[in-house]
């Protein structure tokens, strides 16, 4: 077999932060200072856990609920949802994609988060979910709300959920934040800050009213774009061999 | 256009952003710290370690990611066609925090065989790494090889790293540990003897 001669494109060095940004203080200590060294990518790089890891109930979807304490969280109720696909459009079915949240007064259920804000005993801050054949994925949580931070003095971080995402191979492995639209936080916050402004829209979702619900939640719209096979596999089967 | 320049048509890749220091309850709170629970993907051993800083300071907060094959060399994934062969129980996948108090991850796994390199090239037994932490605005990729491996001589990614920073990308036998050998990995984020990290 020869499916070792495929690769995934590069990853994105001017959408993506830099390992050093200052402004945010906790990159000082923790930036390797070596360039990184380019690795061609072999069998080690082109697989990964992604199309095994599928142990996902259809609960795990509904943070409003997932506390498993028989009420629901408290806030504002919201359904993300989007579409993974990868750089060619293509999408990714079967995905992995877990979420985790701060509740709806900025409190993280963390034992790191002592802010004053009030804990929600009926929220746990974490789902997960499949993609569906189409690449969508689909959340009923709570809006997250803004929390304070010590990077810099009266630091706030903008609401964001958190995305963590699989995809085919080592290479799509992603972690990544989806802030919400219209925050003024969002020009205070030096994680955003980490990447060029003209990049910031691929991390707002859209408020979508075709996805809010009657008397029932708002809706927004969170696409999520991994790396794409730079090279279609060899062998019979084609491209399907990294599908 | 060269092959490195972006292709207009493409969608854009969507960022990366830190994992921040919460994401233990979500992502690790039932760590995947025993990757052949069955016993019956190859010789077991332990990999443990810690990850410290430019400061020289245990990270306590990270999340260690391992990818690897089989004893025998194969991954599970399609794109691997020895996939078929891999034991039923063993994904190859791992996901550990590193502990609050002591800075310490480990994960009980299988040594992996030898794996396909690019042009008939041969990789030496290695577990592909990738490392999430607080201050990381993106995650930072390394591999770890096993120091004495015969293979590792032949190994094309070994032999393009300088070889005074080849040390960086070796676990070292390290006694036992529920009678399984042990393997220490430490990882540095920065300053000397700083870990050797990959854009892969």
């Amino acid at each position: 077999m020869s499916s070792t001669d495929a690769r995934y494109r590069p990853r994105d060095a001017g959408a993506n932060p830099p390992l050093d940004h200052p402004d945010y203080g906790s990159t000082r200590t923790r930036h390797p200072k070596q360039p990184p060294v380019p690795l061609e990518h072999t069998l080690s790089e082109v697989t990964g856990p992604g199309p095994a890891l599928a142990d996902v109930l259809p609960e795990d979807a509904d943070l409003t609920t997932n506390a498993g304490t028989g009420a629901e969280a408290m806030g504002e109720r919201i359904i993300v949802t989007g579409r993974v696909v990868d750089e060619d459009g293509t999408p990714q079915p079967n995905t992995l994609v877990e979420i985790w949240q701060c509740n709806a007064a900025g409190r993280y259920i963390h034992e790191g988060d002592q802010h004053p804000a009030p804990i929600d005993p009926n929220f746990i801050g974490r789902g997960r979910c499949l993609t569906d054949e189409d690449g969508t994925y689909r959340f009923l949580t709570i809006k997250p709300g803004a929390y304070p931070w010590r990077n810099h003095p009266n630091a706030w971080r903008p609401a964001h959920i958190h995305f963590s995402l699989f995809g085919p191979a080592l290479v799509t492995r992603l972690i990544t934040q989806m802030y919400f639209p219209g925050d003024p936080l969002h020009e205070l916050d030096p994680i955003m800050g980490s990447i060029p402004r003209e990049h910031w829209h691929r991390l707002i979702g859209d408020y979508d009213h075709s996805i809010t619900q009657e008397e029932w939640a708002l809706g927004y719209r969170f696409d999520i774009v991994l790396r794409g096979p730079d090279a279609t596999p060899f062998e019979a089967g084609g491209a399907g061999a990294l599908a | 256009m060269s092959a490195t320049e972006p292709t207009p048509e493409l969608l854009p890749q969507t960022p990366s952003q830190t994992v921040g220091p919460f994401f233990h309850y979500a992502l690790t709170e039932e760590p995947i710290d025993r990757l052949d629970p069955d016993g019956q993907a190859g010789q077991a051993i332990v990999v443990h370690g810690t990850v410290r800083d430019g400061a020289g300071d245990l990270v306590c907060d990270a999340m260690i990611e391992v990818w690897q094959a089989d004893g025998g060399g194969r991954y599970r994934h399609p794109a691997d066609g020895r996939s078929a062969d891999v034991p039923s129980s063993f994904i190859g996948f791992g996901r550990v925090a590193t502990a609050k108090e002591t800075g310490q991850f480990a994960v009980a796994t299988v040594m992996p065989g030898t794996v396909p390199g690019r042009d008939g090239t041969v990789q030496a037994p290695h577990l592909n790494v990738q490392i999430f932490a607080r201050g990381l605005l993106s995650h930072l990729h390394t591999r770890i090889y096993f120091e004495g491996a015969a293979a590792n001589d032949a190994d094309p990614v070994l032999a393009g790293i300088p070889p005074e920073r080849r040390h960086t990308l070796l676990a070292r036998p390290d006694g036992e540990q529920d009678g399984l050998p042990r393997y220490r990995f430490d990882v540095v984020l920065q300053g000397e003897d700083e870990t050797v990290f990959f854009d892969a």
